[in-house]
């Protein structure tokens, strides 16, 4: 059961992926001639007719894509014009970054999360609900970018705590991951708390106070562990957009990951590293998700694949 | 243990009260009564009469909305329940007071197995932990009567079927041999027959125990089935209170009177009927539906047969009752008559034409002819519409039946023809009792001036005092309009009066066919018998623990 | 007893009684009145100080904040330029919403039909649009975002289809997640038994019902759709000169964040506090909406004893 359940997910996922690729194929094409980019402006009409016969540029589009598509099939996933090496390697290369950021990030955010929401739901209305209340919302509404330039006037610029990028030390990681989670920190209080507090509403707390049981036991016990499944789904789609924030962070922290990969690619015309980064991402995404309905399985004995 | 005829527990003007905004909501209004071991009183009253919440606040299980105590007492041998604090109140929870609810798939956790629930009891009052517990749990549940324990311990609510499932509920409650073991509506969701298993159960560990039981109820036959002493609430106040069988035999409050004459029984007027029934209106043959499970390829392919090769006819003017459980199959039949579901293989004749033929413009005829009047009128409006829209939705469907300046006289006269009022017809669905929303839906039927009405679980939602209204709406519509129904319902009794034949069905079989007076009188099939017998018997007649067999249904209440 | 009439949700006196919930709340009292407060400006203000954003001013270049001396205008102080910011936050504002608005009404308008298609159809398309959900909502939306409108070229019109496309499958599925519970309900039956067509079923009945969580919906989506907006206009692929929103600006002041800190500070203090007011609003909404939280905006009065 459970392996035809991966299957027919993996096979959700490989139509919604060519899908994504072939979109991608041709909406790249149109962004214009790479070879305006990549030869010096005075270069001769052969040199960019050689250029382009090279790379394959010369062919028409629907050719272009069936060889595409060809060379999927053979594991190759087309030459990195920027750096001449494939590309498949330049965006694996970039993955790690990303992947240790992103991990990093998601993890903390989910566990404070889980542990202040829990909490604020369990005294409604306190003082230490209200301010988890604010500082969540806050923390879900701030611009990513903004938060992060004035991370940098304040604490590189002003107080020179911490540099302003780069990979180096601990202390770079500091920046980067705060401005992460930020957005999911907030975003995950707001949802444990509201399903924590539909637990404790639901009439099996009931059954719990009528057994006698300890308040502790049964806020951690019966009314955490109902409200986790909401929240895992909640933390598995942000996780995906966890590599939008990635994007900024990136790009602004001069982090050299998939994100500002991305970017760079795109402004620069390097359609087989946007494709390929493309692909690595899509494949991480879906192994995250699978692993999501996996732990959903596991905590929530009615749900069988 | 107490001396006998000591209370364990006193409730003494109690008064409580739950806040919104503006003015207090007075949900218990007054009510004083006490319970001793080994007694078993019963709270009789309808929806919304305060009976569920004077026994909350046994347990402190009252806070949302905000529920307010605003004077009494409650003392449970001799300990002042108001006066506890959380820890103080938590060591009686489970371990001295317990409770069971009406609906034991939401009052369980769905992520633990039973076994870690029941043992929970064990280990939240310091009585051991972990194996050691394991085999308490195993007797535990053995001793309500769970077949193969030592497996199904490890089992999850989803797992067991509803009557099991309150079984799990009464071994998490009698797990430490409680005090009172309080019963709010145990046997509400289940069936008939498994409503008899359950009672059995609780009265068989109340011998053993000693136990005081409290039993909240609405079911004027539980009520008398399980009652020592009996009091009755309506609208936060006790309006009548007494031994089980003074009360019963002779109400001395209006509200009281009212209740028990809406019981059908053997003696009561009958509904004014048709005499003689006309041409043939319906007629199924072979009608069934099946379903495919497992669709999977690893999976064998079986087939759910929920109705299954059934025949019958309907007379103008006539009345057929279908009587069955849960998954009887009894709505499918409803819903392929409709053709909100199509059939498997059958027909059926509406006036000697095949109702599963008809397409697009004989098919709107066909739905003009017939009309169904659903169990909850509050799940069959639309809540965004009003009343006039509602009535005239029939009108809007089908252009020639009105034009539409009649419609507004029309809604007028449909409204007073089921009771209601002509303002009524500006008001939203929410705005109206249960009893008249059902008035609602009926006015709505007769709207396209059918021929045959099928009535799916039409009162079944209704308190006992409003069902007899309903269908004696029904009776009164049948002889005024020359209407014919179909009556489904899993309540034998309710029928008695109203149908000229039932039907029983059994697992989406016809079991047995037979003239209305006849079947109740000598019922021919073993399930007929099981479903008659299982109607509870009020507890002063019964002189052995054991059912009486072949007794008329609650004929002497 | 039974005859009990509830009061009807939609009595004269449910506004007001809104009006009284919202004063319980501080906070969300706080959020309403800068949200109005805001869209007076977006609608009057342009009015009044268009010219001055644009107005270069040598004598004010890089004026730093709280300085009265040229003026209130120049209160938040002025940019490279010489502009007044405060000038330029009222016009800004007004691309800034009103590319949202535009966005969150088409995705709105656009997923709400395709959901109720495939809630109530079980035909091909309705399989197609729910694979086409699942292909924009399997892959991050701002780099979806980034590569199409690399592509179709920086505008306004195309920024507001991007948003609107990213957006569109939160409302496809919660609309058909609506209809697929709603066409089982007991007046849907009972429509269909009485001779009712699909259109009559889908919009008489079915659809009232679903608008309001679409709204819902929308109205929480809109702070989404602001930061998307800025993070895409940060990036410089939103909006272009001379047209200018809010996250633009931050990202014109990043280059002078060492001289002049606060071109960039406010326009991002614009945007958090934007964002942050609608989600308190919305937070409340929920609080009002939940039976079970209502009660703690409500003034318990208790009996007399």
């Amino acid at each position: 059961m459970m392996l035809g359940y991966i299957g027919r997910r993996a096979y959700h996922s490989v139509i919604s992926v060519i899908g994504l690729l072939t979109l991608v194929f041709f909406l790249t094409r149109l962004t214009g001639d790479p070879s305006a980019l990549y030869l010096p402006l005075d270069s001769s009409l052969e040199a960019r007719q050689a250029f382009a016969r090279l790379n394959g540029l010369d062919q028409p589009i629907y050719v272009q894509f069936f060889q595409y598509l060809q060379n999927l099939m053979s594991l190759d996933f087309g030459q990195s014009l920027r750096q001449n090496r494939s590309a498949i390697e330049v965006a694996l290369e970039a993955f790690p970054a990303t992947l240790k950021l992103a991990l990093v990030a998601m993890t903390l955010a989910t566990v404070l999360a889980i542990v202040v929401g829990a909490l604020a739901a369990a005294r409604p209305g306190s003082l230490f609900d209200r301010v988890a209340g604010l500082v969540s919302l806050a923390g879900a509404s701030t611009p990513d970018f903004w938060i992060a330039i004035v991370g940098i006037l304040v604490f590189a610029v002003g107080l020179g705590m911490l540099p302003t990028s780069g990979t180096g030390t601990a202390l770079h990681w500091i920046m980067p991951i705060v401005v992460l989670m930020l957005r999911p920190f907030g975003l995950l209080v707001q949802v444990v708390r509201g399903t924590m507090i539909s637990a404790l509403a639901s009439p099996f707390i009931k059954t719990a106070h009528a057994k006698g049981m300890k308040r502790r036991k049964i806020i951690f016990g019966h009314a955490l562990r109902n409200s986790l499944l909401p929240v895992i789904t909640v933390a598995g789609d942000l996780a995906t957009g966890l590599i939008n924030g990635a994007v900024v962070v990136e790009t602004i922290f001069g982090w050299p990951g998939i994100g500002k990969l991305m970017i760079d690619s795109i402004i620069q015309r390097d359609f087989a590293v946007v494709q390929s980064t493309i692909l690595v991402t899509a494949i991480a995404i879906f192994i995250v998700n699978i692993a999501i309905d996996l732990l959903y399985a596991v905590l929530d004995p009615r749900i069988r694949y | 243990m107490n001396a006998p005829d000591k209370p364990i527990l006193r409730i003494d003007k109690l008064t409580v009260d739950f806040l919104s905004e503006g003015d207090p909501v007075r949900a218990v209004d007054d009510v004083s009564f006490d319970v001793c071991p080994g007694e078993t009183l019963v709270i009789l009253g309808e929806s919304g009469s305060g009976k569920s919440v004077s026994t909350g606040t046994v347990m402190g299980l009252i806070d949302c909305p905000p529920g307010d105590i605003v004077s009494g007492s409650l003392v449970f041998d001799g300990t002042d329940l108001s006066g506890l604090d959380d820890e103080g109140r938590r060591e009686l929870n489970g371990r001295r007071i317990a409770m069971i609810f009406q609906d034991p798939l939401a009052y369980l956790n769905p992520v633990y197995t039973v076994g870690r629930q029941i043992a929970e009891v064990f280990e939240s009052h310091g009585e051991g932990e972990g194996g050691a517990v394991r085999d308490k749990v195993v007797r535990l549940l053995e001793r309500v009567g769970i077949p193969e324990a030592d497996e199904r311990i490890d089992y999850y609510p989803h797992q067991f079927s509803g009557g099991q499932r309150q079984r799990v509920m009464i071994a998490m409650a009698i797990a430490l041999k409680p005090d009172i073991l309080i019963a709010d509506e145990p046997t509400t969701a289940l069936d008939v027959s498994v409503q008899a298993q359950i009672l059995e159960l609780l009265r068989d560990l109340q011998r053993e125990t000693g136990m005081a039981l409290i039993m909240i109820t609405h079911d004027l036959e539980v009520a008398a089935a399980m009652a020592d002493r009996i009091i009755v609430m309506n609208g936060g106040k006790v309006v009548e209170s007494g031994k089980a069988e003074d009360v019963f035999t002779n109400p001395s409050h209006a509200y009281t009177r009212r209740l028990m004459s809406a019981v059908p029984h053997a003696d009561a007027p009958k509904v004014p009927r048709n005499a003689a029934p006309g041409e043939v209106l319906l007629q199924v043959a072979h009608l069934s539906k099946h379903y495919k499970l497992g669709s999977g390829p690893f999976s064998p392919k079986r087939e759910f047969r929920a109705v299954d090769d059934v025949s019958f006819t309907l007379r103008r003017g006539e009345t057929v009752g279908i009587v069955g459980e849960s998954g009887s199959g009894k709505s499918s039949i409803a819903r392929m008559l409709l053709r909100l579901n199509e059939p498997t293989s059958g027909a059926a004749l509406f006036a000697g034409e095949d109702i599963f033929k008809f397409k697009g413009r004989a098919l709107d005829g066909f739905r003009r002819r017939v009309q169904m009047v659903f169990q909850d009128p509050f799940g069959s409006m639309n809540p965004r519409m009003n009343v006039r829209s509602i009535i005239s939705e029939p009108w809007a469907i089908h252009r020639d039946i009105l034009p539409r300046e009649r419609w507004n006289e029309r809604v007028v006269e449909l409204l007073e023809l089921v009771g209601l009022k002509a303002d009524h017809a500006e008001r939203h669905p929410h705005q109206f009792s249960g009893g008249q929303r059902q008035r609602i839906a009926i006015a709505r039927a007769l709207a396209s001036e059918p021929e045959l009405i099928v009535c799916d679980e039409a009162v079944s939602a209704l308190d006992v005092s409003i069902q007899m209204q309903v269908i004696e709406l029904l009776a009164d519509l049948r002889q005024r309009l020359g209407l014919s129904y179909v009556f489904i319902t899993h309540d034998l009794p309710i029928v008695r009066q109203f149908a000229d034949r039932i039907l029983v069905m059994q697992r989406g079989r016809i079991v047995e066919e037979g003239e209305t007076e006849a079947l109740f009188v000598s019922p021919q099939h073993e399930y007929t018998k099981t479903l008659l017998r299982a109607v509870p018997q009020p507890k002063w007649l019964r002189s052995d623990p054991a059912p009486i067999a072949g007794q008329g249904i609650s004929g002497k209440v | 007893m039974t005859d009990l009439a509830l009061p009807s949700v939609r009595s004269p006196g449910a506004l007001r009684q809104l009006a009284i919930y919202l004063t319980r709340d501080k906070l969300a009292l706080c959020a309403a009145v800068f949200l109005l407060v805001l869209i007076v400006c977006v609608l009057v203000g342009p009015l009044f100080v268009g010219e001055l954003a644009g107005k270069l001013g040598l004598r004010q270049r890089n004026l730093p904040p709280f300085a009265l001396e040229h003026g209130f205008i120049y209160i938040l102080g002025a940019d490279t330029l010489g502009r007044p910011i405060l000038a330029r936050l009222i016009v800004g504002a007004q691309n800034t919403l009103g590319i949202a608005a535009a966005a969150v009404f088409c995705s709105m308008a656009l997923g709400g039909i395709l959901g109720l298609a495939a809630g109530y159809s079980e035909r091909w398309y309705s399989h197609v649009i729910l694979r086409l959900a699942d292909v924009v909502m399997s892959f991050p939306s701002l780099l979806l975002a980034l590569i199409v409108l690399y592509t179709l070229g920086p505008s306004m019109t195309n920024l507001v289809i991007v948003l609107a496309i990213t957006r569109m499958p939160i409302f496809i599925r919660t609309a058909r997640a609506e209809v697929l519970e709603l066409r089982e309900r007991m007046f849907v039956s009972a429509a269909r038994s009485m001779g009712a067509s699909t259109g009559r079923i889908l919009f008489r009945h079915i659809a009232p019902l679903v608008l309001p969580t679409l709204v819902t919906i929308a109205a929480i989506d809109f702070a989404t759709v602001i930061l998307a907006e800025s993070s895409l206009s940060f990036l410089g692929l939103g909006i272009q000169p001379p047209d200018f929103t809010w996250g633009a600006m931050v990202a014109n002041g990043r280059g002078y964040l060492k001289t002049a800190w606060w071109i960039a500070f406010w326009p991002g203090l614009a945007i958090l506090l934007t964002t942050l007011s609608l989600n308190i609003l919305a937070s409340w909404a929920r609080t009002v909406a939940d039976p079970l939280q209502r009660w703690r905006l409500q003034s318990l009065r208790k009996a007399s004893r």
